[in-house]
């Protein structure tokens, strides 16, 4: 029973992701911050946010990568902060969480070996929640083959490495296709965490969300895999399968697909994806990508409507995640004047 | 004004047809210069207004694309900047010069060339998906299209690397973007095109203008001059000729005045002797005939000679 010792170990952080939920832009802010002129006015509004205390010791003319960055540091030092306080079943949710950022790094690391270049430099440009404790040795790092034994021992993503990528695949496969493979067994395996594991509400709640992120990575795969030299096979490879998600005949349909008449007739047979697409199809304002974030975000706010269960955690950070690539997108409308384009992004709450 | 000087030259006739040859070749010159200046200038303004709308169009979708780099920004996030960086090894457009002549002034002319091209060093501007790279080579455009060379044998279709991009999440985003900065590149190499040749006529105008003008206000008054300056020379020289001529003849008439006048006197005074010393009597024993008694020359030669012969 959940209700009962929930509250013991992740009592206080729950209250603290509710406080920071509560926290988030409205659409009434962002209204107000569409209507800037400059980088500089939206500091004087987010002043009165969270990100006041962030954003007070950036030099005056404030760029929008300083912004990214000061938005960037707050959504890291939340993170952490919580990570430092959670318990085992939490913990490992949390990490969990940052895994997607790590398969990142690791691609932009092995790009960086393949290419030759020595690794400090690509260091720090990767993400700062992608790091994990053995990177600093990465920087010794001049083969394929050091990196993937590297990756073996110190990433928690060894498992995923060894299950679907080998040694030899690491130089001639795409470094695209690996990063999709590797996201594929991650949304497996977390799945397998929240649902087996853990359990309980989260595991519902879980569900249906890993559920939505793999489907999405389904219809993105195909629409953007139609013209390129992927082969069908490959394409059905790459697709993550988790219970709850498109089943199997859209699936066939979709890895069959050619071009986007056979994918929005695939899609009609789910009810969901249907209306996103159509509406995608219909207002070119809004690509498809858009319509599966304010989707996603209505999941999010479902999440926090049920109490005592980890998916509000996972649900703070995309939120958090997606505040942040809104304020970038305002900031970089404002500063190349596409004032028009400003307001048009996806509110959170 | 320039100082009106003439050429150092010897004023002689000969001088004088150099001079008109070359006056005349000046003047050839300077209406050749004239016509090709001319021509230069038609072209430079037409460069001119197509730059101002070129750089305009430039502009815009320069604007476009990079606001549609913002979009994927905002779908894949910034990662994906990086990433794209690192993968890039050829670039996928390259430049293909070829020269075009105007009035004897050779204007380069660039022209886009995609698809990846086998081997060979070749100065290439690194074109790849994101626009940070893209960013990289349209700061640079002027700068590089100098130095563009011809590429080698072009291959199209290579599946290069950047196809695969955003396979996961925001590949539409991805593939607008790289059209947006497709279409901007292939405005600013025209637009660099336009700048190198405005450039290069810009300077041949000023050159021929200057030739033109030195022509004009320096050579062809001096040669003029230097004529003018000949021709006065020559006249000068006739007249003292002429001058000379006179006074020779002063003299000489003056010498034959002074020796007809001496002559005349020295007759005089000789009329004047004889008049003195003359008297009737031994002027009348002249006049008889004595030429019996005076031996002839030949008896006064042989005198006594006893060879002769009595005849």
């Amino acid at each position: 029973m959940d209700m009962l010792t929930f509250n013991a170990d992740n009592g206080y952080l729950e209250a603290v992701v509710r406080g920071l939920k509560a926290s988030l832009l409205r659409r009434q802010d962002y209204t107000n911050l569409a209507q800037c002129e400059s980088p500089e006015d939206m500091r004087t509004i987010l002043n009165s946010s969270d990100y006041g205390l962030w954003l007070q010791n950036e030099p005056a003319p404030l760029q929008t990568q300083a912004l990214y960055d000061c938005l960037m540091n707050r959504l890291v030092y939340d993170f952490r902060s919580i990570r430092g306080q959670s318990y085992a079943p939490l913990s490992t949710f949390l990490d969990y969480v940052t895994y997607p950022y790590m398969i990142d790094n690791l691609v932009l690391l092995l790009m960086g070996v393949l290419r030759n270049r020595d690794l400090s430099e690509l260091l720090d440009k990767c993400h700062p929640l992608g790091l994990f404790e053995g990177i600093a040795t990465l920087t010794a790092i001049h083969s394929p083959e050091e990196l993937y034994r590297e990756i073996l021992v110190d990433t928690p993503l060894a498992p995923y490495f060894a299950e679907c990528v080998n040694v030899h695949d690491l130089t001639e496969m795409n470094v695209e296709i690996i990063r999709n493979l590797l996201y594929k067994a991650y949304l497996t395996d977390f799945y397998q965490l929240c649902v087996e594991r853990i359990g309980g509400m989260t595991g519902s709640i879980m569900a249906t969300l890993i559920a939505f992120e793999a489907d999405r990575r389904v219809i993105n795969i195909t629409l953007n895999s139609l013209e390129t030299s992927l082969r069908k096979d490959e394409r059905m490879m790459l697709f993550p399968r988790v219970p709850g998600g498109l089943d199997d005949e859209i699936i066939q349909r979709l890895g069959r697909a050619d071009d986007l008449q056979a994918v929005a007739m695939a899609l009609d047979l789910s009810s969901t994806y249907r209306a996103l697409f159509q509406r995608a199809a219909e207002r070119g304002e809004y690509s498809l990508e858009d319509q599966f974030l304010e989707f996603e975000m209505k999941l999010l706010r479902e999440s926090f409507d049920a109490q005592f269960h980890y998916g509000v955690f996972y649900a703070y950070f995309r939120m958090l995640e997606q505040e942040i690539r809104n304020l970038t997108w305002i900031a970089e409308c404002i500063t190349q004047k596409q004032f028009a384009h400003a307001s048009r992004v996806v509110p959170i709450l | 004004m320039s100082q009106r000087q003439v050429l150092p030259v010897v004023p002689s006739r000969m001088t004088l047809t150099q001079v008109k040859a070359r006056l005349q070749g000046a003047r050839r010159g300077h209406a050749l210069l004239k016509k090709k200046s001319d021509a230069l200038t038609a072209r430079f303004r037409a460069i001119l207004r197509e730059i101002v709308d070129k750089k305009q169009r430039a502009a815009e979708l320069l604007r476009d694309a990079s606001f549609r780099f913002v979009a994927v920004k905002y779908v894949v996030g910034d990662e994906l900047k990086h990433i794209v960086q690192e993968s890039v090894e050829r670039a996928e457009t390259r430049l293909r010069v070829r020269f075009d002549n105007v009035a004897g002034v050779s204007l380069p002319c660039y022209r886009c060339v995609s698809g990846s091209v086998s081997t060979g060093p070749v100065a290439t501007s690194t074109i790849a998906t994101a626009a940070a790279a893209a960013a990289v080579a349209v700061a640079r455009n002027d700068g590089y299209a100098e130095d563009m060379r011809a590429a080698g044998p072009v291959q199209t279709g290579v599946a290069s690397v950047a196809q695969y991009r955003g396979l996961g999440r925001g590949g539409q985003q991805i593939a607008a973007c790289r059209e947006a900065y497709n279409e901007a590149l292939l405005a600013l190499v025209e637009l660099a095109s336009l700048q190198t040749s405005y450039l290069i006529l810009d300077e041949a105008i000023k050159v021929t203008n200057r030739r033109v003008n030195a022509l004009e206000n320096v050579l062809i008054p001096r040669l003029e001059n230097t004529i003018a300056y000949i021709l006065s020379e020559l006249d000068e020289q006739e007249r003292e000729e002429f001058f000379r001529l006179k006074l020779v003849q002063n003299r000489k008439k003056r010498e034959l005045a002074r020796t007809q006048a001496q002559e005349l006197r020295a007759r005089e005074r000789r009329a004047a002797q004889a008049l003195r010393a003359f008297d009737m009597n031994s002027f009348e024993q002249a006049l008889e005939p004595d030429a019996a008694n005076t031996p002839s020359i030949l008896e006064q030669i042989a005198g006594a000679d006893a060879d002769l012969l009595p005849i």
